[in-house]
């Protein structure tokens, strides 16, 4: 009796709560189960593969290096300050300065590096792409002459680029005292040449569907071409440029791990790299706390470009996922 | 032009107290993970770097051609690298760079690893004592696996580090030495593979690639620097059958190398790396070897070489292990300071221009006074005296330590201890080519 009242009661709460819950959990366990028996048959010269045990553990040594490092960091700001006041003490015109820490970047700094150079790359490219794309998508001359381009750069993997790449920036970025370093500059370079493409296809895509009617508006109240862009363009083509730049945002963010591990910019990929060559018995565990991290970032940014195409999407209707 | 160079140094050298501030106190500087870059990790960690008011960040590397790129176009201030590399790319084999020198890292400290397939077959040949192989062990035992692989038409293929490596002049001469030819490199025909006549084919693997790249098959064996052959030994994987120190005892292995151009902008900051670097290298030999623990420690870290503790230390605490559980006493099998460790000789730059011409990259012949010449645009005894005397005149070194700088010729007496008993006398070098069955010598061309 009791238990046929809780099946009436909650028989549709409890199916969402399946679905939406349940159901990855179940997803995680199965994959961490079977994870965890196939790492216990893998024999690889540098020891089992890491199951998910060593690789939790291995997440906490991350962390207290971190922490290690944080304290070796405040320690050096301390001799520092003493040391640049016994310089000033024997030569007063010294123009002390405070330099920034000089010891190895933690994990957690590599993954900053990692971000700030994607979002750097990401917005270089969408500020190339979103412009030509709607050149493209207005005129069809100009659509012709660019789309056989696209399709040849489109396709090109980062590993190519790379070189080409690293020359050009280190013969044409030469300064004496350089903002940016150039491992940097090399990995925003090639993570906007391989990131361009999506934004700028689904630009032009996006632009040259607008509504007959809306064009025809347009025509009507005689606007000039500016007002054209900002006042129907650009607004009805918003969905499109959104799919564009999540595309876009998802690939920058594989190449970058490629292109920091070449361009040795002290980000995930290095950290990667490095651990390679480590070789040590935890190298393999270390490295698959990064892959982790990379995934769930990776997948952050796209929830990230997902709530931002619904809030500036006016097709609320449409299913995005 | 040299010797006017040397004069108005030694004059700035007498007042060596009054060394200046460092023009350059931002320092970056590459490495690539092997235990002989211990100098910088311990000059870092130690504050030696610290205290000549220099802020220094190390920096690990790919490899060594990324290196010495990053080096020449000013991304890094210096670095790391192989005794080869100031002097390669001074006479321009590979990239056209002016290097130099004033600090050589280490002696020694590389072996040669087999797969235990090979160390199976080789085992044969080798003399054995109370069970266990007599080293140091020839290549004369591994000539009959190499000409049985002729035979049967499988190419016998062997790993180092880099053209213009220590390794790859140490494996030709080993193998060499056991009459088993390494084959000539031509860059004046654009053929850079080194493999012209080969009975043994070596090709570049990056030294942390080494085990995985022989345990996958493609290549039969290698010579890299530590922890590389300990870790094969390790993992089961091959066998160490000869280290570098028995190829040619106290051989001189790494330097630490800067553009001629930032050296010639920052001769204070220059002076006082160097200060640090041998003050780090004192602290690595102090006391027979009394803090090779805490700089295994060091080095074991993630950023610096990062293997496991126990496989930097086989080889870092003066023992080495060949095979597994046969593992003996080196204790100069990591030289960092003794024996005038860190001071650059010229004979040594010779050396490797001698081995340069030996195999082809020098294509022509070239006479004494050349070899003398390069030595000295790249090797820089006079950057290195003048860190020494401001050690000595704080007292962070006693002058015993170093040659003596004012006799000191920059030629080590004649050499004796190479594998097969043929003597080095730096002072002249196309004298010493003639002594080799295998190699090019006179005006031999490819």
């Amino acid at each position: 009796m009791i238990f046929n009242q809780v099946r009436q009661i909650n028989w549709p709460s409890l199916n969402q709560f399946l679905t939406a819950t349940a159901l990855p959990i179940v997803g995680i366990v199965i994959f961490l189960g079977l994870w965890s028996l196939m790492a216990k048959n893998i024999d690889t010269s540098l020891g089992k593969f890491p199951g998910p045990a060593s690789v939790w553990q291995q997440t906490i040594v991350l962390v207290d290096e971190h922490n290690a490092q944080m304290d070796k960091a405040d320690k050096f700001y301390e001799r520092q300050e003493q040391r640049n006041a016994a310089r000033l003490a024997k030569d007063p015109s010294y123009a002390s300065k405070i330099r920034g820490f000089t010891g190895a970047p933690t994990f957690f700094e590599q993954i900053w590096t990692s971000l700030y150079t994607v979002m750097v790359g990401f917005i270089v490219a969408s500020l190339l792409a979103i412009p030509i794309g709607i050149l493209c998508g207005l005129s069809k001359n100009a659509y012709t002459a660019i789309n056989p381009l696209i399709q040849l750069f489109k396709p090109v993997s980062p590993l190519a680029w790379l070189p080409l790449v690293t020359m050009v920036v280190s013969a044409v970025y030469v300064s004496s005292d350089p903002m940016f370093s150039k491992s940097f500059i090399t990995s925003a370079v090639t993570v906007a040449l391989c990131c361009l493409w999506p934004t700028l296809i689904n630009t032009a895509v996006g632009v040259s569907s607008i509504d007959k009617d809306l064009i025809n508006v347009s025509k009507v109240l005689r606007l000039n071409g500016l007002s054209h862009v900002t006042k129907i363009v650009l607004p009805s083509s918003i969905p499109a440029i959104f799919t564009g730049l999540r595309l876009s945002l998802g690939i920058g963010w594989m190449v970058l791990i490629a292109a920091e591990m070449l361009a040795q910019n002290p980000g995930l990929g290095k950290f990667v790299w490095d651990e390679f060559q480590n070789g040590s018995s935890e190298s393999l565990a270390r490295i698959m706390v990064a892959v982790l991290t990379i995934g769930v970032i990776g997948f952050a940014l796209d929830r990230i470009m997902l709530a931002l195409q619904r809030t500036f999407s006016w097709d609320k209707s449409a299913v995005l996922r | 032009m040299s010797t006017l160079l040397t004069g108005s140094v030694i004059a700035t050298g007498l007042s060596a107290q009054e060394l200046g501030w460092p023009e350059k106190e931002e320092l970056k500087f590459g490495f690539i993970k092997l235990t002989d870059m211990a100098p910088l990790a311990v000059a870092y960690e130690k504050g030696y770097f610290e205290e000549e008011g220099l802020y220094v960040t190390l920096e690990a590397q790919a490899n060594w051609k990324v290196l010495l790129d990053r080096v020449i176009d000013g991304q890094l201030d210096g670095a790391h690298m192989l005794a080869g590399q100031p002097l390669g790319a001074t006479i321009g084999y590979g990239t056209k760079a002016d290097i130099i020198t004033a600090f050589s890292m280490d002696l020694n400290g590389n072996a040669i690893t087999v797969s235990n397939d090979i160390w199976k077959e080789m085992k044969k040949h080798v003399s054995h004592e109370n069970g266990k192989p007599v080293h140091p062990i020839s290549a004369v035992s591994l000539k009959p696996v190499v000409d049985d692989f002729r035979s049967k038409g499988k190419p016998f293929k062997m790993g180092m580090v880099f053209p213009v490596s220590t390794h790859n002049y140490e494996l030709r001469y080993w193998l060499a030495a056991g009459g088993i030819h390494p084959g000539y490199y031509a860059p004046h025909k654009g053929d850079t593979s080194g493999q012209i006549d080969a009975e043994a084919l070596l090709s570049v693997t990056p030294p942390p690639q080494m085990p995985s790249t022989m345990e996958a098959g493609t290549i039969h064996g290698y010579c890299v620097g530590e922890p590389w052959n300990q870790q094969a030994v390790f993992k089961g994987i091959g066998v160490p059958v000869v280290t570098d120190y028995e190829i040619w005892k106290n051989n001189p292995e790494k330097v630490f190398g800067v553009s001629k151009g930032w050296a010639e902008e920052n001769p204070n900051t220059h002076i006082r790396v160097v200060k640090a670097m041998i003050r780090a290298a004192m602290w690595l030999d102090e006391n027979n070897n009394a803090n090779r623990p805490e700089a295994v420690k060091i080095l074991s870290k993630s950023q610096y070489v990062g293997a496991d503790y126990e496989v930097i230390a086989n080889s870092m605490t003066g023992t080495f292990e060949y095979e597994k559980g046969d593992k003996r006493d080196v204790p100069d099998f990591n030289v960092f300071f003794r024996y005038n460790a860190t001071y650059p000789f010229y004979s040594d730059a010779i050396w490797y221009l001698t081995q340069m011409r030996r195999w082809g990259q020098i294509s022509e012949p070239k006479a004494d006074s050349w070899y003398k010449d390069i030595a000295k645009q790249v090797y820089r005894p006079d950057i290195y005296a003048q860190a020494a005397k401001a050690l000595i005149a704080e007292g962070k070194a006693k002058a015993v330590d170093f040659p003596e700088f004012a006799t000191e010729t920059g030629f080590k007496p004649a050499q004796t201890h190479f594998i097969d008993n043929i003597v080095y006398d730096g002072s002249t070098p196309n004298a010493y080519l003639e002594k080799f069955a295998i190699g090019l010598k006179n005006d031999s061309k490819i």
